[in-house]
């Protein structure tokens, strides 16, 4: 599929609580002929993205949102969907680019961003692509179960990659080497995993979904392959099922110890909330995938007991995740091999974990944005006290004690100016007719679109002045004719040095 | 020389100059005079936008970023810097109102609020090339991280008056252009390079 890749048309969502840099990038984007889908809250984002499951190639996202952490979108995103993410930020810091890669980020930009980091973004798709086909295609193998069992694969836990998402390659295709070398004596027929069949394979599965048996008989007969065989299924599903739980590791998890051989019984005790797993049942939980449970429990399990299996965070650390819309079975490709896991504190579908990012709780600084009046540019006094919605529209009184009150604008500003901004005051109306009535931050974030129209809309031709503009006439004249940028292309900073040595800049 | 007979007469059908007479000579003539005083009203309004255009950037009000928006503005969306410019006032307006309220009263401060105002503000701001703003957003955060109410207020007061003076040299920038437009003009495309006009201080700063 790699065959004729090109980037024209590469289907992005861009995600950007800032809606200046929303429409920036989705300029930018365009200018790169790339479709572009803009968002400006995470979970608008991720229903997106849910809803048109094969609807987009590329996640571009920027790290901090009101409703989601960045990185909580991107561990989704990668999760559930599987697409490549990019983040963004104006904080360049170390950590903070580590952690977006830990969470599995392809790449990190720094604002503001160049055109030219845009323009070669279809990389990470075109990586993407061919690593799974790779992955697939290193899949194959003879069936037969006995190599994981012998811990061989999964005693090299060091040797899973730190934050990467996608399996060592190369690591695979050693293991599986060894395996034949030591596989049982009867030689089966080579299955070629290609990457329509196991699309098939995996279409099987999200059809069964998180229904617990997602048994290789059942998956064989939804794929309706006629020369496929039971045992085909069922080995390659156990290698899905690793793959999976290897998608979902991070840095500090090491292997599950006799891992496999107990994903089809049921865990005895299968208190999810105890804590109290033994490695070996704690095992068949690196099988659950996509489902929102996972990033945290494992997260926080990598955080609690780094050095040891992985265990059930401990009661106190459950946390909820109350989705919105709420999780259906076909959402996420959850193989969840026990019949019955018991969720005894919660009524909803399997959601074991609390996350509190997703409760809808008012956040404070966001209803304050949304009551905003400000009638008028000159007079941006606050309110006394914030008490509720309504009385952000009356005008402001002028008892506030905060500095920021009649701001006499009129004194540095030329006469005409003061003017021409007493003469726009459409675009300072911050108007949010219905949000802030409802209360809820469904809608309060929407940012209205003011458009340029009304930003001049009173400006008509006017013989005005500038205020600061000085005796410039002769300014031009002093610029030699190599730093009038008639064309589009700007000169890297190199050039200039040398320009600057000639002495050739205004004073 | 052209006599008054040989005029007739002139109208100007959206943005386009007619020029009707039954006189051959007439029409060449009056068509130079035209013209030539058309164009010596667009050079002037060119002239000035240019100048206008680089005293900004000589006086720190807008750097580099400014001009990949400018860049990035095309006949198909010709309104497109105005647009943004226009999202990202608004947005400081909503901000700093927020901001505002939480260092309203100094016995409950929420600092973190009035911190993440700023991230979001210094964002924005970087994006539109808005590079006063931005300096102050630098100073506001230091002291956000100490909680400096007294110093925070003083930062709140100086994005504000920054962002207003930006809004006003923009809108008149804008109203420059319009004007050229009207005139039958072309609006320069002039991309300064804010390194080269700011020589006295180092590249690289838009950190």
């Amino acid at each position: 599929m790699e065959k004729g890749f090109s980037p024209v048309g590469l289907r992005v969502l861009v995600v950007d609580d800032d809606p200046t840099w929303l429409k920036i990038l989705e300029k930018m984007l365009k200018k790169c002929s790339y479709e572009v889908t803009t968002c400006g809250l995470a979970r608008e984002a991720l229903r997106l993205l849910r809803e048109r499951k094969d609807g987009f190639d590329i996640v571009i996202s920027d790290v901090n949102m009101p409703d989601m952490d960045g990185f909580k979108l991107l561990e989704h995103v990668g999760l559930e969907l599987d697409l490549p993410v990019i983040m963004m930020s104006v904080d360049g810091e170390t950590s903070r680019v580590m952690k977006g890669v830990q969470h599995g980020a392809c790449d990190y930009l720094l604002k503001p961003i160049r055109m030219k980091e845009l323009k070669i973004i279809w990389q990470h798709v075109l990586r993407k692509k061919l690593q799974e086909v790779r992955d697939i295609e290193g899949c194959c193998y003879d069936g037969g179960a006995d190599w994981f069992t012998q811990g061989q694969f999964l005693g090299g836990g060091e040797d899973v990659s730190f934050g990467k998402k996608r399996k060592d390659f190369d690591f695979e295709k050693k293991l599986f080497q060894d395996e034949s070398d030591q596989s049982s004596s009867s030689k089966k027929a080579r299955v070629v995993w290609s990457y329509e069949l196991h699309q098939k394979f995996v279409n099987a599965v999200n059809q069964i979904g998180c229904d617990h048996k997602a048994g290789p008989k059942k998956i064989l007969d939804l794929m309706n392959i006629p020369w496929l065989t039971r045992e085909n299924v069922a080995s390659h599903l156990q290698k899905y099922r690793l793959y999976l739980s290897r998608l979902e590791k991070g840095k500090e998890i090491k292997c599950y110890s006799g891992g496999v051989k107990n994903m089809d019984s049921p865990p005895k005790d299968a208190e999810i909330n105890s804590g109290h797993q033994s490695p070996g049942k704690s095992s068949s939980y690196a099988f659950l995938k996509a489902t929102e449970t996972d990033p945290k429990q494992l997260a926080s399990a990598s955080v609690s007991d780094p050095t040891s299996d992985v265990h059930m965070p401990p009661k106190a650390k459950k946390t909820r995740i109350g989705f919105d819309p709420p999780i259906s079975s076909g959402v996420f490709d959850s193989l969840l091999p026990w019949n019955d896991v018991p969720d005894p504190l919660e009524s909803k579908p399997p959601i074991l974990y609390e996350n509190s990012f997703l409760q809808q709780q008012p956040l404070p600084s966001q209803s304050s944005y949304v009551a905003n009046s400000a009638p008028s540019l000159m007079q941006e006094e606050m309110k006394p006290s914030y008490v509720n919605p309504d009385e952000f529209l009356m005008p402001q009184n002028k008892n506030s004690t905060v500095i920021l009150q009649d701001m006499d604008l009129s004194a540095p500003f030329s006469s005409n100016a003061t003017s021409n901004t007493e003469s726009i005051p459409g675009s300072l109306n911050w108007e949010l007719p219905e949000a802030h009535h409802s209360g809820s931050l469904d809608t309060d974030l929407d940012f209205t679109w003011l458009h340029g129209e009304h930003f001049f809309a009173n400006s008509g031709l006017q013989n005005f002045q500038f205020q600061d503009y000085s005796s410039s006439t002769s300014l031009l004249s002093e610029l030699p004719p190599h730093l009038w940028y008639g064309n589009d292309r700007l000169p890297d900073p190199d050039e200039y040095t040398l320009m600057v040595d000639q002495g050739l800049f205004i004073s | 020389l052209m006599t008054a007979k040989s005029l007739a007469s002139k109208e100007t059908v959206n943005g386009r100059c007619w020029f009707y007479s039954d006189d051959d000579d007439g029409i060449s003539v009056y068509l130079n005079r035209e013209l030539h005083a058309m164009n010596t009203v667009v050079a002037q309004l060119q002239t000035q936008f240019q100048d206008y255009l680089v005293s900004l950037y000589q006086q720190g009000f807008l750097d580099n970023q400014f001009t990949e928006l400018r860049k990035l503005q095309d006949e198909g969306t010709p309104d497109f810097v105005a647009e943004v410019v226009s999202l990202f006032f608004d947005d400081c307006s909503k901000l700093i109102n927020s901001m505002s309220r939480s260092l309203e009263r100094p016995e409950n401060v929420d600092f973190k609020q009035v911190d993440s105002g700023v991230h979001q503000l210094k964002g924005s701001s970087s994006s539109v090339g808005a590079r006063r703003v931005k300096n102050v957003c630098i100073s506001f955060k230091e002291c956000c991280d100490v909680q400096n109410r007294e110093g925070c207020l003083r930062c709140l007061q100086q994005v504000d008056y920054e962002y207003k003076m930006l809004k006003t040299k923009l809108q008149d920038l804008f109203n420059l252009e319009k004007q050229i437009v009207q005139a039958g003009g072309a609006i320069p495309q002039h991309f300064p390079s804010y390194t080269i006009l700011r020589p006295d201080i180092r590249p690289c700063l838009d950190a």
